[in-house]
């Protein structure tokens, strides 16, 4: 009976305005890397966290959502991705995550090109993810642009912050196969040259010229990276090439750098602890995919943690097919190898914090989202059972302290197909 | 005639450049193995694992049971099981035991790691219709790829098929999941062989890049069609020689492979996403006299489950992969489920040497989102999507895909409920050899590749 009432709380058409909620009885993840509680409390008002965890006090007219058997956690954030960005990997109309002929790149952003309608966000939505980091793509150029953070609200302003990271691609990826990488290690450092001589001279600066490699609008995209106020997120897989980019440092002692990828990072983790850089990887790359991955392990994250290393996952490097609902699955299995001999994994709490306050403390946001700590956006999810285990899922979705609809196309088809035959009309009447 | 076929050479002509009455008819040539497995089971020992749950596969569970295998079988399984003599014991206590899991769906030695152009053998996107090509034959034994899915997945049998960038791809093979020297060596030994067919978007979009028929779904099913009506000449052919004696016809490797799909021989692994499409297949299948033994991907199966139970087709599908081209923007999480609630023959697969690591992992989700439609499935019953289900669609359920007495001892002991994400192999047995314990690095193989490599040895 409770399980009903909470499931047709959460099928209840969602207020377009924040309340004041308390949830109550659950096991609470508060998704700051602490143990789940059980038992806690959440409480949210006008849109932000007011308290979560043991002996919390419900205030006096707040709705009660009773979770007892159920958990209750923030939201998960999707780090890296390309959430509304486009229909389909394959689907070419429409795809906006990259621009290949444009003379623009690092001043691309992508905040102008987010579809809060793209058939994903329901779906990843519904799955517990409440936030996404949205990333371009880098073709034509190793600077891929601006990229954006979102919410996977219902409503039509997905923006949280645009212009949230610049994205650079040191990879080697397909589309680079004729650069190399001293190439792309000169264009790095040249272009954050150009940008603090803009910095200096900007009435002078010749960005439009024949031989310039950055336009005026990529050397303006960048001063902010040189300054420190936006982060360079940098995708780099070797170890070698990981040493490389923590040294660009030296130069620019303002950068604020997240390494992406670094399917090798545990064999230099100490250098990258060192700096003081976070680093957002792939919970389940173990293959020798490329040569720049030979020693991918899926201890990887456990490794780097172990080194003293901020670690958050994303689904890079692995199948992203199924979207960033995956991303607790991924989560789930850094558990799971505590139990192998030789494997280095992840408790619970650390876990659940590579998919919720890890990705927003790797672009220096969890102030604001990522976890149910006093004074965060309510990102709020009611879960079944445990977030991290495969048989759960969310039964109701908070974002901003707004409840959201947890139906898809998906929900919409497995309906009608319940039964596969038609009726006494077409499937396609049925709805 | 078995005789008559090892005296001969399949390819070799008769001296005389008219058969004299007296010559031995050749064997019609899709019948003939020139390229035999020479797979050969490691040394066991006698094996009792006690006080486990077990799931046998065929949707049967047994708590705190025993399984015992010997000589590379199945011996028993039950509640309980006095250990012979000689026998290694193993307690059970906590874990689980399952037979070991089946992948339909690979492209592992085909498209291995590291993804390098010069080991990237899957797909002969040359014509539309390959069906000559045989996947073996691009098996590279070496794939690090293999061991993952050993250690990781507990998956003990593969199905390892061209890719789907043509309408007939080639001849798939079964291998088991055991490093050899040779892909002979792997190949499981007298396994059926599969042919892979594609519809939809992946070969009008090859082929119609290049100004080659086919560039439409139309023109997709327009080739296959020329192409069985050829299929089912040259077979009358050899059947007519068989029969009249005579001139044996012109061999045709490529024509060989699909007159041993009309022979029933050869098991048709259709990768299809779409249901109307689907539909389209299966009345071609009865045109041309063939079976499809499962669709793969099959995205939109649960639109068509009725129509897949009455066709006796399979499906193998994934637990929650949609929308990355048109063709897959219909999928459902649920999917699985529908088609079990039809009641087709379904199971999940991976097309991915990531995923083929936790397709124990892949059921569980199917399962969960199955329940939350109202459709309880038990974990006993779930597990047939990665045991008997997949071993009938490759025609190995007489020989593996459960726990029975009789049955090749492919068998993985885990670590907890192999439904939960918390969960890992902790030994895997092939033909009841050990070769994968958590607890000795002895039994964790590194293949030849990544022999001196950084993390060489290492735990993945």
């Amino acid at each position: 009976m409770k399980r009903l009432l909470l499931s047709a709380a959460a099928l209840i058409a969602a207020p377009a305005f924040a309340e004041t909620v308390a949830f109550t009885g659950g096991t609470v993840a508060v998704g700051d890397g602490s143990a789940p509680i059980p038992g806690g409390t959440v409480v949210i008002r006008d849109g932000r966290v007011v308290a979560a965890g043991a002996g919390v006090a419900v205030p006096a007219g707040a709705r009660v959502v009773d979770a007892t058997g159920k958990w209750v956690s923030a939201g998960i954030v999707a780090s890296f991705n390309t959430e509304g960005l486009y229909n389909g990997e394959d689907i070419g109309e429409g795809n906006d995550t990259s621009a290949r002929t444009s003379p623009f790149h690092a001043a691309i952003d992508v905040s102008v090109a987010i579809n809060p309608m793209t058939q994903a966000i329901p779906v990843d939505r519904a799955s517990g993810v409440t936030r996404a980091i949205v990333a371009p793509d880098a073709t034509g150029s190793i600077f891929a642009g601006q990229g954006a953070v979102i919410d996977l609200g219902a409503d039509p302003m997905p923006v949280t912050r645009a212009r949230a990271f610049q994205f650079v691609e040191l990879g080697e990826a397909e589309e680079r196969r004729g650069e190399t990488r001293p190439g792309r290690y000169a264009q790095l450092h040249d272009a954050l040259a150009e940008a603090r001589d803009f910095q200096h001279s900007p009435a002078t600066f010749d960005g439009r010229g024949k031989d310039a490699l950055l336009t005026r609008a990529d050397a303006a995209a960048l001063l902010p990276v040189i300054d420190g106020r936006m982060p360079l997120v940098v995708h780099v897989e070797r170890a070698s090439d990981i040493l490389q980019v923590l040294d660009l440092k030296r130069q620019y002692p303002a950068l604020k750098l997240v390494l992406f990828g670094v399917s090798e990072g545990w064999m230099v983790a100490p250098q990258i602890a060192a700096a003081h850089v976070p680093v957002v990887t792939a919970a389940l790359a173990n293959l020798p995919a490329s040569f720049e991955a030979l020693a991918a392990t899926e201890s990887n994250a456990g490794r780097l943690e172990q080194a003293g290393v901020p670690v958050s996952i994303s689904t890079v490097d692995v199948a992203s097919e199924g979207g960033q609902r995956l991303l607790k699955q991924y989560a789930g299995n850094l558990v799971a190898i505590t139990k192998v001999p030789g494997m280095t994994g992840l408790d619970w709490g650390h876990a659940f914090a590579t998919i919720t306050s890890g990705p927003a403390a790797a672009l220096g946001m969890d102030g604001e989202i990522g976890s149910l700590r006093a004074g965060r956006r309510a990102d709020v999810v009611v879960w079944d059972g445990d977030p991290l285990e495969l048989s759960s899922a969310p039964v109701a979705v908070f974002i901003d302290g707004v409840q959201q609809p947890l139906t898809s196309r998906q929900t919409r088809l497995r309906d009608r197909y319940l039964n596969p035959t038609e009726g006494a009309l077409p499937k396609a009447y049925d709805r | 005639m078995s005789l008559a076929a090892c005296a001969q050479a399949p390819a070799a002509k008769p001296k005389s450049a008219s058969a004299s009455p007296s010559s031995p008819k050749l064997a019609a040539p899709w019948t003939t193995d020139p390229y035999p497995s020479t797979y050969h089971a490691y040394p066991g020992v006698p094996t009792l694992v006690t006080n486990v749950t077990i799931y046998d596969g065929e949707g049967g569970r047994i708590d705190n049971g025993a399984v015992l295998f010997a000589d590379g079988k199945v011996v028993q399984v039950g509640q309980s099981i006095a250990p012979p003599a000689g026998a290694t014991v193993i307690d059970g206590h906590g874990k689980w035991v399952t037979p070991g899991i089946i992948d339909v769906h690979s492209h592992m030695g085909d498209y291995p790691a590291p993804g390098v152009q010069a080991n990237s053998d899957g797909n002969e996107a040359t014509a539309p219709t390959t069906p000559e090509v045989w996947a073996e034959h691009s098996v590279w034994p070496q794939d690090p790829q293999f061991s993952r899915a050993l250690m990781n997945g507990g998956v003990t049998t593969l199905q390892i098929l061209p890719g789907s960038a043509n309408l007939m791809g080639g001849r798939s093979v079964i291998v088991k999941n055991v490093y050899a020297r040779t892909e002979q060596g792997m190949k499981f030994p007298g396994a059926p062989y599969g042919l892979k067919m594609a519809c939809g978007e992946n070969p009008k979009r090859v082929y119609g890049s290049k100004g080659r028929e086919p560039s439409t779904r139309m023109g997709n099913i327009a080739v296959d069609r020329m192409t069985w009506a050829k299929a089912t000449e040259y077979k009358r052919r050899w059947e007519k020689y068989e029969k009249d004696g005579g001139e044996p016809p012109t061999r045709d490797i490529a024509m060989d492979t699909l007159a041993g799909v009309l022979d029933g021989k050869i098991l048709v692994q259709n990768h299809c996403y779409r249901a109307d499409e689907m539909a389209i297949v299966m009345d071609m299948s009865k045109e041309f006299g063939y079976h499809v033994s499962a669709f793969h991907h099959g995205v939109e199966s649960y639109k068509i489950a009725d129509l897949l139970k009455a066709n006796n087709v399979c499906a193998a599908v994934w637990a929650d992969w949609y929308g990355f081209k048109m063709e897959a923007y219909d999928g459902i999480p649920e999917n699985l489920a529908l088609l079990q609630k039809a009641g087709t023959c379904a199971m999940i697969h991976s097309d991915d040497p990531n995923g083929v690591q936790h397709l124990n992992q892949e059921v569980a989700k199917a399962q969960a989102a199955g329940r939350r439609a109202g459709i309880a499935i038990p974990d006993e019953v779930a597990w047939e999507w990665l045991a008997i289900n997949p071993a009938k669609a490759i025609g190995l359920s007489d020989r593996i895909g459960s726990l029975k007495p009789g049955k090749m001892a492919d068998v993985v002991l885990w670590n907890g409920n192999p439904l939960s994400v918390y969960s890992r192999p902790d030994m895997v047995w092939i033909d009841g050899a050990l070769m994968y314990d958590a607890k000795d690095p002895k039994r964790r193989p590194v293949s030849d590749f990544e022999l001196g490599q950084p993390g060489e040895g290492d735990v993945k």
